[in-house]
């Protein structure tokens, strides 16, 4: 008994702890460089010049900030500024109803009994991994049958019928939302649709929130379908505009111009998740320590 | 009691309203396209300058197209090996982070900043990060002007045409996108393995290298497997990174994705390949899908 279970130091065969703890930090240093390298790239190449880039590689941020941001407000045939307002737009409202009817439907399986339940249940589960590439065949099909090519709904809709969403929620469920609350209110006479707006709801505001971060960034980061999708230059969202300047005769672009406009749908996600890394990264242990 | 059962059932009505938005959107926007994208498959349908061709049922012609001509065996090709490039380190590098990350004995310090910054690749728009390294290793891009000025290259190096090279930054960018995720999900799976047994290791004497290989990497079995399919399902679905920063043209089409393929069938409007492509894949996905179902359903019990 001598060795007590909070008492880990007597490792004496081996590699001393203080080489191993030299050795973590030495490659997660290098590791986060790895990461965050291009990004600094990427924010010392938005503030050089055309001529100031063609010199070669700098470490220090350049002049022209304010001039390649107003140059790319202003480029001919993009429009980066309708299609940052077009991305917020859809994925704003991909987060909300993402969440809301994911929630919605796991509070469906999680407390009530009925007879279909195992069987939603395992349902949801065995389609979660179908990839949306693989219907988006008869998916553009429809969306034109319907009319509603260049609409913003046929990015937006799906979304409630989220699986991951909704087995995330699920799992938060059982452990964040007794049984008994529910009965309490129905006691009360609430209703079941106001008690889960009003008391579920409030309950389930943490991981409702990890996921709205996740979808929404999701959305944002959406190419394959808004591309299949959105043709009219007015509807376009970022990642299709980025596209196009790569298929764009760039030999004539400001180079700086370009890297501008890569930091510009890059960068607000940058800034979102590092206000909010702390919740997005506990988020995500949470929901794997119970999957 | 009478009452109070028929109370229940009514409430348990509830369950189903409460299912309806899920069911109506999947059954629109999910099933039916899969349903019709497997129909289509079977009929000649496709675009030939102005005119539209069919639909003309054609059985399992288009299958037998897609498979003789050889580009799907290639696609599937290019598209494995530049996941198995990317997954290799990515699945070292996230073993060794998660072991440090759990190892209460190592105390590391700044654990929220490096969790922070290895996961933020993962929330970047693939588009956008992909224009950025098709700029950076463009010949008269930044990666060439340090190679070229340090000494260390005569002159830019090609990069995006040459075969290995393009597919080699296409995994290093899934690899920086991926291995913050999977770093994650293996440091839950090493947190839940009884903590007695490293103890009992460590009073048998066992070094920490030891430990890993004969404790830690078997009892994490389940969840590496885990990874490694989900990963693969991923792979599958590789697209913006090597459309965008390849432009659809790589060096012999070595980079060519499935997915890419798919796209190309689309825009060409070649509906009845296109609808043989999506099947193929969706048997794929479904066959590892069904892979992990039954291996988190068996780890429960």
């Amino acid at each position: 008994m001598a060795v007590k279970s909070g008492n880990k130091r007597k490792v004496s065969k081996g590699i001393g702890i203080g080489a191993r703890r030299a050795i973590a930090y030495v490659v997660l240093v290098l590791i986060s460089f790895l990461c965050l390298f291009w990004f600094y790239v990427l924010f010392i190449n938005a503030t050089r010049s055309q001529g100031d880039l063609a010199r070669g590689f700098s470490y220090i941020p350049g002049s022209h900030l304010l001039q390649n941001w107003n140059n790319m407000l202003h480029f001919p045939m993009i429009s980066m500024m309708t299609g940052m307002i077009n991305s917020i737009i859809v994925s704003l409202l991909t987060a909300a109803l993402c969440t809301y009817f994911s929630t919605m439907t796991a509070y469906a399986i999680h407390a009530y009994d009925f007879k279909l339940k195992n069987f939603m249940f395992t349902f949801i589960l065995a389609v979660m991994m179908i990839p949306s590439q693989v219907t988006v065949l008869g998916f553009l099909q429809l969306v034109r049958g319907m009319g509603l090519e260049d609409n913003f709904i046929p990015l937006i809709v799906p979304a409630i019928a989220s699986p991951v969403v909704f087995f995330y929620m699920k799992q938060y469920m059982e452990s964040a939302l007794p049984l008994s609350l529910v009965e309490a209110a129905r006691i009360d006479g609430s209703g079941e649709f106001r008690t889960f707006n009003s008391i579920v709801l409030p309950l389930m505001k943490p991981a409702m929130a990890v996921q709205a971060i996740f979808s929404f960034v999701s959305s944002w980061n959406n190419y394959f379908t808004p591309s299949l999708i959105l043709h009219n230059d007015k509807m376009k969202t970022l990642p299709i505009l980025i596209a196009q300047l790569r298929s764009a005769d760039w030999k004539e672009k400001d180079l700086g111009v370009v890297y501008m406009a890569i930091a510009f749908s890059i960068f607000p996600v940058i800034v979102v998740y590092l206000i909010l890394s702390k919740h997005i990264v506990q988020g995500l242990a949470m929901g794997s320590v119970k999957g | 009691m009478k009452a109070k059962r028929s109370k229940a059932v009514r409430y348990n009505k509830w369950g189903y309203i409460f299912l309806i938005p899920f069911v109506v959107t999947f059954v629109i926007f999910q099933l039916i396209p899969l349903i019709n994208t497997i129909y289509y498959s079977f009929f000649e349908y496709f675009r030939s300058g102005l005119n539209v061709i069919g639909p003309n049922f054609k059985g399992i012609e288009n299958y037998i197209k897609l498979f003789s001509n050889g580009d799907i065996w290639k696609y599937t090709g290019n598209t494995l090996i530049i996941w198995l490039m990317g997954f290799i380190p990515q699945i070292i590098v996230s073993l060794l982070l998660a072991a440090w990350f759990s190892d209460p004995s190592l105390r590391l310090k700044g654990q929220r900043f490096f969790k922070t910054v290895i996961y933020l690749p993962n929330l970047i728009m693939a588009a956008a990060f992909a224009m950025l390294f098709f700029m950076l290793f463009s010949n008269s891009g930044p990666v060439n002007s340090i190679l070229v000025s340090s000494g260390i290259f005569e002159q830019p190096y090609p990069f995006l045409d040459r075969v290995w090279t393009t597919r080699s930054i296409i995994a290093f960018m899934n690899f920086l996108m991926w291995f913050g995720n999977t770093t994650i999900l293996l440091m839950a799976g090493m947190m839940g393995i009884d903590t007695s047994l490293f103890e009992a290791a460590q009073v048998d004497g066992a070094t920490s290298t030891q430990v890993f290989f004969k404790i830690t990497l078997p009892l994490l079995k389940p969840i590496l497997l885990y990874v490694m399919i989900t990963s693969l399902i991923g792979g599958l679905q590789m697209f913006d990174v090597p459309q965008i920063l390849t432009g659809g043209n790589s060096p012999a089409n070595t980079s060519r994705t499935l997915i890419m393929y798919l796209n190309d069938n689309l825009y060409s409007k070649n509906y009845g390949m296109g609808g043989a492509i999506s099947v193929y894949m969706f048997v794929i996905t479904g066959i590892l899908s069904l892979i992990v179902f039954k291996f988190t359903n068996g780890k429960k019990k």
